[in-house]
């Protein structure tokens, strides 16, 4: 068996690396950066799941094959992702492209 | 089918068969990925509509019970990935009045007490949205909770939240119609997670159980490195639900 076993060590570094990143998120959700609070919050998080997968999933000793998989995960979901958003932004006429459909005669004031 | 030991006969070895395991674990994951991903890209075009209603729905969740919970969560994701070793080592120990005890079983414990922790404080934050009439639904009130404060309720906190209400109001008229689509997504989105982690448990009392029978050793330990790979997968959907739900508009 050529199995790589990861050592607690790792493990413990990781899950302190995540506490950290928790810290961050939400330290940096008080402060205002205008339109990058979210850019933010999206970038710790998927820090903070890249080292999920690649420690706790073992995704970084896994066979290559596996890793295809892995990746092409995350460019099957960058398709949805892309189309749709783009067909959301490109709507004609251009003012109902994200304008909210007129719903409050369905509920009481 | 033959079978030797653990071995299938259809695999050439027990190393070929574990790959095979986690392979087929990771292409359902990428269902899972694709799964979740919608309801995130419904999120995001719902909140680029009607942020103002996102912003006052998300600023009325607890975050220290949210935050609380990541911590849990991460903490549950350590100790299965713990399990992991454990097994992978055979690591056997005594635990006082309970004798030789093997260390994965331990972890798995741990695991789903953890896991068990953060559904029941999930329940907690169910009822208070109950309790603050926030159900999408004929009963739904923004307005509910800063009109009829509770004794309980910090007097400062509802002056705060009344006069938040009042400038949303003043942006968005509808805003009691736009805020139930944050709070579909928001039981929509942590229900099913949570049914994932009910799912999980499942699983871990299943090994649990598997690990008392002394099932897994360092040459065997497939079902618990796959339900491993479920439940990281299940912390990494919680690590971006909670900056995504939870904290929207908290620097207002």
């Amino acid at each position: 068996m050529s199995e790589h076993i990861v050592s607690p060590k790792v493990y413990i570094v990781i899950f302190l690396a995540l506490m950290v990143g928790t810290t961050a998120t939400v330290w940096a959700a008080y402060q205002n950066f205008g339109q990058f609070n979210i850019v933010i919050a999206l970038a710790i998080a998927t820090f903070k799941a890249t080292l999920v997968v690649l420690y706790f999933m073992h995704a970084r000793y896994s066979p290559k094959r596996t890793q295809l998989v892995i990746v092409c995960s995350v460019f099957w979901l960058a398709i949805m992702l892309a189309m749709t958003l783009t067909d959301y932004d490109t709507r004609t006429p251009r003012d109902s492209r994200l304008a909210p459909p007129a719903i409050s005669h369905l509920f009481r004031a | 089918m033959h079978r030797t030991g653990e071995l299938y006969g259809h695999f050439e070895t027990l190393e070929q068969q574990k790959e095979t395991a986690t392979l087929g674990m990771w292409v359902f994951l990428v269902t899972e990925v694709l799964f979740f991903g919608g309801l995130f890209m419904t999120y995001t075009i719902n909140r680029h509509a009607f942020s103002t209603a996102f912003g006052v729905g998300s600023n009325t969740l607890d975050l220290t019970l949210g935050g609380g919970n990541t911590v849990v969560l991460i903490l549950s994701s350590l100790t299965m990935a713990m399990a992991v070793w454990s097994a992978q080592v055979g690591k056997v120990g005594w635990f006082g009045i309970f004798g030789k005890v093997r260390w994965v079983s331990i972890f798995l414990i741990a695991t789903l007490v953890l896991g068990t922790v953060f559904l029941g404080v999930k329940v907690v934050e169910y009822k208070q949205k109950f309790d603050h009439h926030l159900v999408p639904g004929r009963g739904f009130d923004i307005r509910y909770r800063s009109e009829h404060p509770t004794a309980s309720d910090n007097p400062k906190e509802i002056a705060a939240e009344k006069e938040e209400l009042e400038k949303a109001f003043a942006k968005d008229p509808d805003i009691n119609a736009h805020a139930q689509l944050y709070f579909s997504l928001y039981f929509g989105m942590t229900g099913l997670h949570a049914l994932h982690m009910i799912v999980g448990a499942g699983l871990l009392l299943w090994l649990i159980k598997g690990s008392f029978a002394g099932r897994f050793t360092p040459q065997y330990n497939t079902p618990v490195e796959v339900v491993g790979l479920y439940w990281h997968f299940v912390d990494i959907v919680w690590i971006y639900l909670f900056p995504l739900l939870y904290l929207i508009d908290r620097h207002q």
